[in-house]
């Protein structure tokens, strides 16, 4: 298999972790990714707060870039950068006029063509069958909380992705590893995302809840696929630790890490001694 | 997150209905919305809450009625895009640096501007800290797309 790769700023920056996991487990089952040359910012949710049209140029580009290599899919591993490339998509294949203004913006003919793959879905397309063939390791001590935040499946009509309420494709890919996952209430609620830096409180406290959760209903750890979780229930638990004087501990792995060790990589070549919390 | 809000979807919406469009845009709400898209995926009249969010917080903003209690959250997203207008990609030590200034300059608050300080010998520790950030090569282009969808002077 031979995709589009969209790494975004985090998957480069302080996520460096995740973008370490998921190329040891996709070079393992035959996947080559082609990082889209000279790629740009997606724009976040920066973007769409402040501006409409930036919201839409920025990830214009980006499509533009890979439709016209002729790559028919891409690799976008982190949620907010797939689903501000998916509602571009959707915008631009919508409206005739809004492509041709918005490749006048963005200098480049632009067709929205390019499918955009979350790393679920990555998986998914590799099939299970082929990575239960492929388990060294089972994760026979895993029980995991699996925890999609908000935009893996949010807004539905965009990413057109599992069950927007009681999503199963994470528990479905840790079962065919061998490990065994946890019903529980907070799964696709938010973790606070880019809030982190400028309002750490909401992150704190959204957290908090999703971590306490977890716990209750039994899991010895979360899994999840986006680097903004990461970074507020891994990054951030000492500060909701020391903030709601408790002890989580609580290991936090991306879902490449538990896919790696399934295929029997050692935790350190998937960066996962890089996490904050070490593991319980 | 509706919950934590002075005015949550749903009274900014109503009011947005009644015409009352400044005493919308003097809310907090749409700021400290989190955009994780549960109101507009749960609406019962499919009514896309969070894309009301997103109007209000850019018409707050071309306006200039962002309250100093929504300064924080402002002054970040407003960092964060002059830092993809300069480089191209998000450098995360260029923006911790630029909103810290910014936010005490206009706060004067000398703990938030020194909090989590320590974080940075920490992600250094773990390889997540880049003193030389990535850029686009074709940055120029960036600088056009941006004249192209905003006004200078909003950034």
């Amino acid at each position: 298999m031979n995709l589009a790769y969209y790494p975004g700023c985090a998957l480069h920056g302080s996520s460096n972790d995740y973008e370490q996991s998921l190329r040891a487990c996709l070079e393992t089952l035959d996947v080559q990714l082609k990082e889209i040359d000279d790629w740009i910012c997606c724009g976040a949710t920066a973007a769409h707060s402040l501006n409409q049209k930036l919201a839409v140029a920025l990830p214009a580009r980006n499509l533009a870039l890979a439709e016209n290599k002729g790559f028919r899919e891409m690799l976008a591993p982190c949620p907010m950068c797939s689903m501000q490339l998916l509602k571009a998509r959707k915008a631009l294949a919508d409206d005739a006029a809004l492509r041709r203004s918005v490749s006048e913006i963005v200098e480049l003919e632009i067709r929205g063509e390019t499918q955009v793959l979350n790393l679920i879905q990555l998986f998914e397309a590799i099939g299970l069958d082929r990575l239960k063939a492929a388990v060294k390791a089972p994760l026979a001590s895993m029980c995991a909380a699996c925890y999609y935040g908000c935009l893996l499946t949010r807004p539905p009509e965009v990413v057109e992705f599992d069950d927007f309420e009681q999503p199963r494709s994470m528990e479905k890919i840790l079962e065919a590893l061998g490990g065994k996952t946890v019903d529980w209430n907070f799964r696709t609620e938010c973790c606070g995302a880019g809030m982190t830096m400028a309002s750490e409180q909401t992150v704190l406290e959204l957290s908090h809840k999703i971590l306490t959760n977890a716990a209750a209903h039994g899991a010895n750890c979360l899994v999840v696929a986006c680097p903004m979780c990461h970074v507020n229930l891994d990054m951030k638990q000492p500060n909701i630790e020391r903030h709601y004087g408790v002890k989580h501990a609580m290991p936090i792995y991306y879902l490449s890490d538990v896919v790696g060790l399934a295929l029997g990589f050692k935790p350190e070549a998937l960066g996962i001694n890089r996490h904050f919390v070490g593991k319980a | 997150m509706a919950a934590g809000m002075d005015l949550g979807p749903s009274r900014l919406i109503r009011l947005l209905q009644l015409g009352q469009t400044e005493k919308a845009l003097r809310a907090q709400g749409m700021w400290q919305c989190v955009s994780c898209q549960t109101c507009s995926t749960r609406c019962p009249k499919s009514v896309d809450c969070a894309g009301v969010m997103d109007a209000l917080r850019q018409l707050s903003v071309e306006r200039g009625t962002d309250t100093p209690e929504q300064q924080r959250t402002v002054l970040f997203q407003k960092a964060f895009l002059r830092n993809i207008r300069r480089n191209g990609r998000l450098n995360e030590l260029e923006l911790i640096a630029d909103f810290k200034i910014s936010t005490f300059v206009h706060g004067r608050s000398l703990s938030f501007l020194l909090k989590d300080a320590t974080l940075a010998p920490e992600l250094m520790k773990r390889k997540k800290f880049h003193l030389v950030g990535e850029k686009a090569r074709d940055r120029a282009v960036l600088a056009r797309i941006f004249a192209r969808c905003m006004d200078d002077s909003i950034l």
